[in-house]
């Protein structure tokens, strides 16, 4: 493996939903600059392995984590960790487009408001900056006030991407988020994702395995719970060392 | 709209415009070291070649990548086709100029011919055909490439005119003998080279256009 | 075969319709009886008037105000309790928490008491325990102030009647929000209270709304928890503080209908009486559905 910063750094990490073992022992570094895609079959861990990068999973009852999560050289699962705190830096983009019933410049603005920025002036440069990164301002710069739930599914989807923008993150992680869009609006946000990498470190699960091979540096492959091969995508998608990833990356099964 | 993908299609071209561009000049140069007996041009042919190919494999992994992770379609992928056969054909090429390169020192450690017969009226055609087969490509441009189809048939009727021209000689003179071989060899080289350049515009055309008109596939359908 | 499956299809349509129109008969039938008999009765000055001539004439203003009074109260105490209590419930309270499950056994038992229980209980609660309490505290046991029905524990004992509507139906309309906004809000640093101020509550608020309004309208109907607890038989003025005896539309009704000197003469009274119940009733519950209506809008 190439080597980079690494800016998430995974050791041993399980993750249990009661008794039902969810994640066993997953180690892997997320590179910094890079994007790093998780694949897998439905069930396979995927997701919930996201949603403890910045511990969404902290809401849903019976959870238990064990193992480091090593972000900025601190495991996020110290009894010291605020999660609120964390999940600034560690954004998130859902498989469905949630704008907030609120204007599209409301929704932008959500993150700097809940932390306290109330100036007019500097709230009108984090709303169009955040917008202009989502390659969205073009797009919504004469109606900013209008609901953001009255423009297009993939335009909803760049809100939001522009929404978590505002809070200037460092990693963003995505889930699915162009599983609901029809071809176009995915490849603009493909296009899109090549663009944030330069800033951002971003972390992507998919479905889709064409999409990974598109927009990834780095993919893992997840089966049951268990990391079975992390490599450079290029290696992954021609000369996999692991034989159920070769199965799985050419449609054998899964 | 994919301006990733684009990026990376349009690298891919530009590597491969390198590899013609050095694939022409070893070509050049093999043809310049016969026409006037420099042994530092032939050797320089020969180092070359592996250039060539470290060339042609990264583009075989560029285009492997490509395949792989971007699934091409349509003109695309009828581009990725034609890049990966146009490697192949260049890298043949890279070839044949060092054979002429290894014929043109062998006629250089025994007497030359005073004559090189049809040889310098093939090397001006064959200079034309390459480079307009590799501008077809860089351009795009299937007009020119249908040209480099037609010259074709020249090179093809000089080939044919050496061999009886080198037998006639070899009957007047025994003594020519190793010679002549070596001119037989060199023209033979060339034709080949004509041939691959003949593909180079085929693959051409086919990316530009669709068509597929080697074998005069167009005709027999 | 097709043909039984036909006739058993015809006989669903048949039997759905007719209960459906069952339902929409009765509510007519009992309309159009009730503005017949107070369409006559019924003025601009009735619902301006005192009663008049031991009530067998005049109008139903006091009432009207005593009613108003009282629902106010009882809203301004019982939504925002409920509301609390509902997202407790729905957002802190976690499924396994006992308390939270003694809130809903709480909740749902109080639902189900019968409502002249609750007056009972505010009579001996409010007006006789409180109301004593605060009379010696107040007065050092000398007056009679707070010991005695009135408008406060009659408003009290209603709120406490429509807490678990209230309860349930905000705790609906918190449920109602989608889980991606909240996800929304908290994967941005959004605090868990940021996320119910900000995102839960006014996504919520129309449904909060609705059940308010459902409440109000179910507390607005009833009669038995105040009978012992404020409503007064006739008074000639209106009530002056929290402390006074008030009139009451549907307890107007009833006294007139059971304890009138001449419950024929009054008939025309009663049935006006009614149809003012009906109209403010019947209106809270229109504004209800529209909410609910705009709500559903705004989610989709």
């Amino acid at each position: 493996m190439e080597n980079g910063q690494i800016r998430i750094q995974v050791k041993s990490l399980n993750l249990w939903y009661g008794e039902k073992q969810a994640l066993e022992n997953i180690s892997l570094d997320i590179l910094t600059n890079q994007v790093t895609a998780l694949i897998g079959p439905s069930g396979c861990g995927k997701s919930t392995f996201l949603r403890a990068l910045n511990r969404m999973n902290d809401l849903i009852e019976n959870v238990r984590t064990e193992g480091e999560v090593l972000f900025e050289g601190i495991n996020i699962y110290d009894k010291s960790v605020d999660a609120v705190e964390l999940r600034k830096k560690v954004g998130m983009i859902f498989q469905k487009s949630n704008p907030f019933p609120k204007s599209i410049y409301e929704n932008v603005a959500y993150g700097p408001k809940i932390y306290g920025i109330r100036d007019k002036k500097s709230l009108d440069e984090i709303v169009e900056k955040s917008l202009r990164q989502a390659a969205l301002w073009d797009e919504v710069k004469d109606d900013l006030s209008k609901s953001g739930l009255s423009i297009s599914g993939g335009q909803q989807q760049r809100l939001c991407i522009a929404r978590a923008l505002a809070v200037d993150p460092e990693v963003i992680l995505m889930d699915e988020p162009a599983s609901a869009l029809d071809p176009i609006a995915t490849s603009k946000i493909e296009e899109l994702i090549f663009e944030l990498k330069k800033q951002y470190t971003i972390v992507i699960v998919t479905h889709n395995m064409q999409q990974a091979a598109r927009v990834s540096d780095y993919t893992a492959f997840f089966y049951m719970g268990e990391l079975v091969e992390y490599d450079i995508t290029r290696k992954i998608f021609t000369t996999p060392s692991i034989k159920h990833t070769e199965e799985y990356v050419t449609g054998r099964f899964g | 709209m994919n301006r990733h993908f684009e990026l990376e299609l349009e690298s891919l071209k530009t590597i491969l415009i390198k590899m013609g561009s050095v694939v022409e000049e070893n070509v050049n140069n093999a043809l310049q070291a016969l026409l006037e007996h420099e042994t530092g041009l032939a050797h320089k042919v020969i180092e070359n070649e592996t250039r060539i190919n470290s060339l042609e494999i990264e583009i075989d992994n560029a285009i492997i990548d490509l395949l792989a992770l971007q699934q091409p379609v349509a003109s695309d992928l009828r581009f990725i086709i034609a890049a990966q056969k146009i490697n192949n054909d260049l890298e043949r090429i890279g070839d044949h100029a060092v054979n002429i390169a290894e014929s043109d020192l062998n006629l250089l450690k025994i007497k030359p011919l005073d004559s090189m017969l049809e040889i310098p009226k093939m090397v001006v055609t064959i200079k034309l055909m390459l480079h307009q087969a590799l501008d077809s490509f860089i351009l795009v441009d299937p007009k020119m490439a249908q040209t480099v189809l037609e010259t074709d048939d020249q090179i093809d009727n000089l080939n044919r005119s050496m061999a009886t021209e080198v037998i006639e000689l070899l009957k007047s003179d025994k003594k020519t003998i190793e010679c002549g071989l070596e001119l037989i060899r060199i023209s033979r080289n060339l034709e080949r080279i004509a041939d691959i350049a003949t593909n180079i515009a085929e693959e051409v055309i086919f990316y530009a256009q669709a068509r597929v008109v080697k074998h005069h596939a167009e005709e027999k359908r | 075969m097709i043909k039984k499956r036909n006739i058993i299809g015809a006989l669903v349509v048949g039997i759905t319709g007719m209960a459906s129109f069952a339902v929409v008969a009765s509510i007519v039938v009992i309309m159009v009886n009730i503005i017949a008999g107070g369409m006559d009765t019924f003025s601009i000055s009735f619902l301006t008037e005192s009663p008049k001539e031991g009530m067998t004439e005049g109008g139903i203003y006091p009432a009207i105000i005593g009613t108003f009074l009282r629902v106010i109260i009882m809203t301004l105490v019982g939504v925002p309790i409920g509301a609390v209590t509902a997202v407790y419930l729905s957002e802190y309270a976690s499924s396994k928490s006992k308390f939270a499950q003694m809130i809903r056994f709480a909740v749902n038992t109080l639902a189900g008491v019968p409502a002249i229980v609750f007056g009972l209980f505010g009579l001996g609660f409010f007006v006789q325990f409180v109301g004593q309490g605060m009379d010696y505290a107040l007065e050092g046991g000398s007056g009679l102030r707070w010991a005695q029905p009135n408008l406060l524990w009659a408003s009290l004992t209603m709120a406490l009647l429509t807490l678990p509507v209230v309860i349930v139906s905000v705790e609906e309309a918190i449920r109602a929000v989608p889980r991606e906004l909240r996800e929304a809000s908290l994967a941005l640093g959004g605090t868990k209270w940021q996320t119910i101020r900000k995102v839960v509550i006014p996504n919520s608020f129309t449904g909060v709304l609705t059940g308010g309004i459902l409440a109000i309208s179910r507390g607005a109907g009833e009669v038995a928890p105040i009978l012992f607890t404020g409503a007064a038989y006739f008074l000639p003025h209106l009530p002056a503080s929290l402390s006074d005896q008030f009139m009451e539309l549907g307890y107007h009704i009833y006294i007139m209908a059971t304890q009138s000197a001449d419950v024929e003469a009054t008939s025309g009274i009663q049935y006006a009486t009614t149809m003012v119940l009906l109209f403010c009733t019947f209106s809270l519950n229109f504004i209800a559905v529209v909410l609910r209506y705009k709500m559903r809008k705004k989610m989709h």
